[in-house]
């Protein structure tokens, strides 16, 4: 399916009335089933379990894959790459990181729902991000270079990721909390997570809408950019920092979710041809789309237990990802 | 603004890539309202020139645009004036026709800003001078990499500025659409604008009004193209391999082993 430019506020729409459709079943689905939705409004019990736990995981599974869908479309634009996606460039792992040093220094448990707690965990999460993305930007001298950058990614992930188990092994104390963090849950996802994720979520979304135009000329290639006047060096410097921003503040409340971040921008460039300003708007929202279902099915598969929805998105995602690879060439390949 | 009669002006011009010296002080002096190729063998330098005059390299030396230091000229002001094609670069696909052109616009619109009334004149007039005004809704992957270039072309056209440098415009371009380009850059002349090509086919640079010759980062001759200093030029720089003959009116280069035939 290809729509034309106009039709992309209809497509818009549509992701929204899915969206809307996926947040009432989320706040349906769960050990008790639909008992708790239908008693909410007499029941304490069932309303503490609306309220205090399906809605913020469900929304927060929504703003989660928002963020990650976001920073894939960033990444993919500003290194004019089809594979730079937050888990590809290493940024995930260092976020994974920042956050396991937290809480090697902090004792506590990284689902702790303290806004503060949250807060520092994002913080932490975006610091260990930005620096694994110029770790790969360094090792891959460039962005110019798909494999280079990509085995530079891979490489940052892999030795950030090992660290960030190292730090485990040497606090036990934090291991059990890193091995559920490490495989991706939305499971404690609570207000205090949601709000930090909105607040970073809306300025991110508003930046990369500002900065569209910007990778538009990118996209004719660096020299044709400059020649525009566009003021290359800053915006590179905003891009990666929306990146690990937005990488960081979705790692630090769920873990590494893989695959969202590459899929979503993919999904909407093959259904709507849209600018950069736009494609970054509806990845996000297909982004939160995503791991809204993968969240719901997380929690039906094998209901009452559920499954780690980092698991199922790695599963489903690299599968995606295998589709792309092996896709006709004259439909694009990997677009 | 009064117009200089000499468009660009390079004094002294050195740049160095990754650490190695591409241009050794090159003194260069473009006419206004006139096309300049500049031709030369592999490796002399061509490209890097281009982008130094355009601004995309750090150079040492001076470059003077319209008699004003182009280091000293603000990004926008910049842009208006020079228009750019470059050589190969790597193009999304993701674009539509339209939006690329229209990105030909960007020196001359506000941050954020809806396209003007004559922004949309003045794509449609490069849509139409490129012959690609058909495709203007379709995919930049759509099209084959003759339709990209004439595309790329529209938007370096779109800028309608003083100043158009082009590297290899003819890239993919079949023999048709490389007249379209010749009568283009004609129409472009006529109208007062200046446009500097680097050319790897001889016989198309030799269609110039002026040549500008290099080799290993120097230019060894700048002339008109009709001069035969021009034309001695070029065959040394080529090693005496190619020759410039007359045939009717125009310049050819042919092998000079056929020079006799």
């Amino acid at each position: 399916m290809n729509l034309n430019k106009s039709n992309h506020w209809l497509f818009a729409l549509k992701m929204l009335l899915l969206v809307a459709i996926g947040i009432g079943i989320g706040v349906s689905v769960g050990s008790s089933g639909l008992e708790s939705l239908q008693n909410a409004w007499h029941d304490d019990v069932a309303w503490k379990i609306i309220w205090e736990i399906r809605l913020p995981r469900t929304l927060g599974a929504f703003a989660v894959g928002a963020l990650l869908g976001l920073a894939g479309a960033l990444a993919q634009g500003l290194f004019r790459n089809p594979l730079a996606d937050p888990y590809l460039l290493g940024s995930a792992s260092g976020a994974t990181l920042g956050v396991a040093l937290a809480l090697a220094f902090y004792g506590g448990n990284q689902f702790a729902p303290d806004a503060y707690i949250r807060v520092g965990l994002t913080g932490a999460a975006f610091a260990g991000a930005l620096l694994a993305v110029v770790l790969t930007l360094l090792l891959a001298r460039g962005v110019q270079h798909t494999m280079r950058l990509l085995l530079a990614g891979v490489i940052v992930g892999v030795v950030m990721g090992a660290m960030a188990s190292l730090i485990a092994l040497m606090r036990p104390d934090v291991l059990q909390n890193m091995q559920g963090f490490l495989l991706g849950s939305t499971a404690f996802i609570g207000w205090s997570a949601c709000l930090v994720m909105v607040y970073v979520l809306l300025p991110c979304l508003c930046l990369a809408w500002f900065f569209g135009f910007a990778m538009d000329a990118l996209s004719l290639g660096e020299s044709t950019a400059l020649s525009l006047g566009v003021p290359l060096r800053a915006m590179r410097i905003v891009i990666v920092l929306l990146v690990a921003l937005a990488t960081g503040a979705a790692v630090a409340q769920t873990g590494l979710i893989a695959f969202v971040g590459l899929a979503a921008p993919h999904l909407v460039r093959s259904i709507v041809l849209v600018k950069n300003g736009n494609l970054a708007l509806l990845s996000a929202l297909m982004g939160g789309l995503l791991l809204l279902l993968a969240d719901i099915l997380a929690r039906s598969l094998i209901a009452p237990q559920e499954l780690p929805v980092g698991v199922l998105t790695a599963v489903l995602g690299g599968g995606y990802l295998l589709w792309l690879m092996y896709r006709n060439q004259d439909q694009g390949g990997l677009r | 603004m009064t117009k200089s009669s000499t468009a660009i002006k390079s004094s002294n011009l050195h740049v160095s890539l990754n650490g190695q010296k591409v241009l050794h002080g090159i003194d260069l002096q473009i006419r206004a309202g006139r096309w300049t190729s500049i031709v030369g063998p592999n490796g002399a330098g061509k490209s890097t020139l281009l982008k130094a005059l355009a601004g995309l390299l750090e150079y040492q030396g001076e470059v003077f645009l319209f008699d004003q230091p182009l280091a000293h000229l603000k990004a926008k002001y910049r842009s208006q004036q020079i228009s750019w094609l470059g050589q190969n670069e790597a193009t999304s696909d993701d674009l539509n026709v339209w939006d690329v052109v229209m990105l030909g616009r960007l020196p001359f619109q506000d941050w954020m800003a809806v396209p003007s009334a004559q922004d949309k004149q003045a794509v449609e007039a490069a849509l139409q001078a490129t012959k690609a005004w058909d495709w203007r809704q379709r995919r930049l992957g759509q099209l084959s990499a003759g339709e990209k270039q004439r595309v790329l072309l529209a938007r370096a056209i779109a800028v309608q500025a003083s100043l158009m440098l082009m590297d290899e415009p003819l890239t993919n371009l079949d023999p048709p659409h490389q007249v379209d380009w010749l009568e283009q850059v004609r129409y472009l002349t006529a109208q007062g604008k200046t446009v500097v090509s680097v050319l790897h086919e001889v016989g198309m640079a030799l269609h110039a009004d002026d040549t500008v010759v290099m080799q290993a980062g120097r230019i060894v001759h700048q002339g008109a193209c009709a001069d035969l200093a021009s034309h001695r030029a070029i065959e040394t720089v080529f090693d005496k391999r190619i020759a410039i003959q007359a045939v009717g009116s125009e310049w050819v280069a042919i092998p000079s082993s056929l020079r006799s035939i």
